[in-house]
């Protein structure tokens, strides 16, 4: 019982990732491989916070989310230039020096050594114990994120958003100031991945850098593919999926040296095949 | 009449290229006037000079007796002066009354926070845009599109969608790059229709044209342009009988 709770709050952290994730790439066409990072420096945030400064979870999570935002509007920056594949290598850069200082500023992070004994997650003083209690928390975060990005993608907002992604150009015609929609749209998703960040720190308590490379980025990214670009549903569902199915390959009782193979090829096959069958996703809709 | 837009002494050069060239000309508010001329006269370059789209290397834009050189496409486009595309430009994936929507100004909705903090006054004013937006479906005569993806509209509908674009934006000048070409007479017939409509508005239209028919029948003033200069300003009736303008439009040496 505790292990399908387990990988349930796994699931929920993810999908709050993905969902974030997909209000750039799904909604404003913003193709970025940073995410894992900002994912990571909610993790770190929060860590360091309570470890350090002893503050409470939540505060900490909130100034994650707040760094978060920061950062993220400074990979925005070079996303003031039209083309889409400049974005992309920069949020590669992005990924890579951000993954490296987790790695490498030893006297902040402890790098390879990694941050143990992150104190649990707490609301108003009340702590939250066991799994049942994140599974609360997870279906809180959750809502939190699909509240925000409701609000954003059904707002004039996002329709903005979605007048980007198809043609930039037409939409600065319009007199819309599009450089400042790619900058709050970067805010809001590098925020709600700190979010999930926060969240996935305090439930495992430990964490290294090697949970925030860019392999962690593309499998967000595979979760907003699989599940469905530019839908609210869809990030959660593609979440699920990922998580779960090697979770399931657990139970055929293949070696554990052959299983992480066979997951990584499953992984990559599930991209190609959905790419070729069905390249908007589980819950998109056929163009 | 007076002048709302005006290019003083303007050039713009690609390269070796000098696509405007020390071009000087003023538009008449509330009428139409069409630039015509040769291909790589400079008529497009020019209009990507007045909607800040290019930047001149010399020379001032001066709209409403405000100097805009410089000023970035969608400062321009917010201050009044709003244009279409030769390619149109429509947003495809979206619906017909989304892709007016999103042309509207001044939206509350598009402030990020308000969408958190004043989602009343947020929803209140989208159902007033939305409103608006439909007025400019009106205008057209395509409401019953309203709902439907525009790419599903027919070239000439699409064509007509860029002209309620610009009705929805509430612009004062409206800059149509080839309004009619592609169309067949009866839909050239439609935007002709459309576009005199918008100066019953009180707008102002400047038309980049090659469809000599139609900037007859439309404009007020023709600017003949060629080699990124301003050759000829006039009435229609005179400047398309200029024989050696003429012989310029068709390639042969005056």
């Amino acid at each position: 019982m505790e292990y399908i709770l387990h990988i349930l709050i796994f699931m929920g952290i993810y999908g709050i990732a993905a969902a974030s994730f997909n209000l750039l790439i799904g909604y404003a066409g913003l193709f970025s491989l940073a995410h894992a990072a900002f994912f990571g420096v909610g993790a770190y945030s929060s860590a360091l916070l309570t470890l350090r400064l002893d503050w409470p979870p939540l505060a900490a999570a909130a100034a994650g989310m707040a760094i978060a935002a920061i950062l993220s509007s400074v990979v925005a920056l070079p996303s003031l230039r039209v083309s889409g594949d400049y974005l992309v290598v920069t949020s590669f850069g992005i990924q890579v020096l951000l993954y490296t200082v987790f790695l490498n500023w030893t006297g902040l992070t402890r790098g390879a050594m990694g941050l143990p004994g992150i104190p649990p997650a707490s609301l108003l003083g009340l702590q939250v114990t066991g799994h049942l209690g994140y599974v609360v928390l997870t279906l809180a975060a959750l809502a939190f994120t699909v509240w925000v990005l409701r609000r954003v993608v059904l707002s004039p907002f996002g329709r903005v958003l979605k007048g980007i992604r198809e043609d930039e150009v037409a939409v600065e015609a319009l007199g819309k100031h599009v450089y400042r929609f790619k900058v709050l749209a970067f805010v809001v998703a590098g925020s709600l991945a700190s979010l999930g960040g926060s969240l996935f720190a305090h439930y495992v308590s430990f964490i290294d850098p090697y949970s925030f490379t860019l392999d962690e980025s593309v499998f967000l990214l595979g979760s907003v593919i699989v599940g469905g670009t530019a839908t609210l549903r869809g990030p959660f569902v593609g979440a699920v999926i990922l998580v779960g199915i090697p979770e399931l390959l657990r139970f055929v009782g293949l070696p554990q040296n052959v299983a992480a193979t066979v997951r990584q090829m499953l992984f990559g096959a599930l991209l190609v095949v959905f790419m070729r069958f069905r390249p908007q996703g589980i819950c998109g809709e056929q163009a | 009449m007076g002048v709302i837009l005006e290019a003083r002494d303007v050039s713009k050069a690609f390269g070796g290229l000098r696509a405007v060239n020390g071009a000087s000309v003023a538009f008449a508010a509330r009428q139409i006037t069409s630039i015509i001329g040769p291909n790589g006269a400079g008529k497009t370059t020019l209009f990507n000079l007045l909607t800040g789209f290019v930047a001149p290397d010399a020379g001032r834009i001066v709209f409403e007796d405000t100097d805009i050189t410089g000023w970035p496409p969608y400062r321009v486009a917010i201050k009044g002066l709003a244009r279409s595309f030769q390619d149109l430009r429509v947003l495809t994936q979206m619906t017909v009354l989304e892709n007016l929507c999103l042309a509207r100004p001044n939206q509350a909705g598009e402030q990020l926070l308000a969408n958190f903090f004043s989602g009343r006054r947020v929803r209140k004013q989208e159902a007033a845009e939305r409103e608006r937006a439909l007025e400019a479906l009106e205008f057209i005569r395509l409401r019953e599109k309203a709902d439907e993806p525009a790419h599903r509209l027919s070239y000439g509908q699409q064509k007509l969608l860029v002209i309620a674009r610009l009705v929805a934006m509430d612009a004062e000048v409206m800059m149509l790059d080839e309004p009619t070409a592609g169309l067949d007479p009866s839909m050239i017939e439609r935007v002709s229709d459309a576009i005199r409509r918008l100066v019953e508005l009180g707008k102002t239209v400047v038309l980049v044209e090659h469809n000599l028919d139609v900037v007859r029948a439309l404009s007020e003033e023709v600017v003949f342009m060629n080699e990124g200069r301003v050759l000829e300003v006039g009435p229609p009736a005179r400047v398309l009988s200029d024989r050696d303008l003429i012989n310029v439009y068709l390639g042969l040496s005056a």
